[in-house]
């Protein structure tokens, strides 16, 4: 018997990754901003969602969405409203969404191209834990957390706020009698994640948007802030 | 974390890198996952004996090495490592720590085979 090391020092996900780059350099080339928002199922993505594809677009920006959940058209049909392209993507089962989904998603969907956008928001499965390994080629990746869960969760799911480009706190209009404690929160995100761009936001009454939607149109032309 | 679905690709990733070793029998595959992956290691151990069967790896050993989050401190000027990930703080001098040089690792590292082969 003769027993020897083979040195493989290969990526497990590497398939995704290789796609990703692949995406990456597509929407680069395009010019398309692309976000890939993830939060726990309730957080209140789809709401938030709807809001800022709505006023991006009565702003003059083009927009478009892919959203992911493992059954139902339910949060496509409702971010329609907004008057923008959306696509559903079903992952029957599969917790989170992989560059392969959104590639085959991007390619023949019906009067979208990638040059025709300013920004493609991705809606990822609810779920903190498993969407955070796999790259969808996304610039920027948003966490969103919302009053009505605990301050403590950046603590208790770190992989995916430190992952975080930026994040977003919903629903701040309840935050009130929901006992929200913003200073905890924000210490606790800072914790994981130092420095990190963080917004306060209400989709209902609109609080928080204006300086969300700017960042937005400033990481699209590449101005920094 | 989707344990079953990564030990199915070291399975797959290390099938195919077998085609270069004809005959042998892998002993061990080594893992290298860092600290901020949510991969559990007892799940990926579970995981691997259902997901090796009835493969070229069945029988194989599975050894994950989990590597602890490394950060650049500015403040001091080096890499220090976190005990844990619940504050991305320096150790050595409380200050946040932003820049990350270790700890979300997936990779295979090696693999221990024998090449079936009898030295003359």
């Amino acid at each position: 018997m003769t027993t020897r090391i083979v040195e493989l020092r290969r990526g497990i996900l590497k398939k995704n990754d290789e796609l990703a780059a692949g995406l990456r350099a597509s929407y680069a080339a395009a010019g398309v901003l692309v976000l890939n928002l993830v939060s726990s199922p309730g957080t209140g993505k789809t709401a938030f969602l709807e809001r800022t594809l709505r006023e991006l677009k009565a702003r003059g920006a083009r927009v478009a969405a892919l959203v992911g959940d493992l059954e139902t058209d339910n949060d496509a049909r409702r971010l329609a409203a907004s008057g923008a392209p959306v696509r559903q993507i079903n992952t029957h089962g599969i917790c989170h969404l992989d560059a392969e989904m959104i590639g085959k998603h991007i390619d023949g969907w019906e009067g979208v191209t990638l040059g025709g956008l300013d920004y493609l928001f991705i809606e990822n499965v609810g779920n903190l834990v498993c969407p955070s390994s796999y790259d969808l080629g996304e610039k920027i990746r948003v966490v969103l957390l919302s009053v009505t869960e605990g301050e403590d969760k950046p603590l208790k799911y770190p992989t995916m706020f430190n992952s975080a480009d930026a994040a977003v706190i919903t629903k701040t209009d309840i935050a009130e009698p929901c006992g929200f404690d913003r200073e905890t929160a924000l210490r606790n995100i800072n914790e994981i994640r130092p420095g990190i761009r963080i917004f306060e936001t209400s989709a209902k009454t609109g609080a928080g948007m204006e300086e969300w939607l700017t960042y937005l149109e400033r990481a699209r032309t590449g101005v920094p802030g | 974390m989707h344990e079953l679905s990564i030990v199915t690709s070291v399975v797959e990733s290390v099938t195919e890198s077998l085609a270069a070793y004809p005959g042998a029998r892998v002993l061990e595959v080594r893992l290298r996952v860092g600290a901020l992956t949510s991969v559990v290691v007892e799940s990926l151990e579970f995981c691997w004996g259902i997901a090796a069967e009835g493969t070229p790896l069945e029988g194989a050993k599975l050894a994950v090495n989990v590597l602890p989050v490394v950060m650049h401190c500015e403040p001091c000027a080096q890499d220090v490592e976190l005990e844990g990930v619940q504050s991305f703080r320096c150790p050595r001098c409380g200050q946040p720590c932003a820049e990350m040089r270790q700890g979300r690792e997936l990779e295979i590292d090696s693999i221990e085979i024998d090449d079936g082969e009898v030295k003359p």
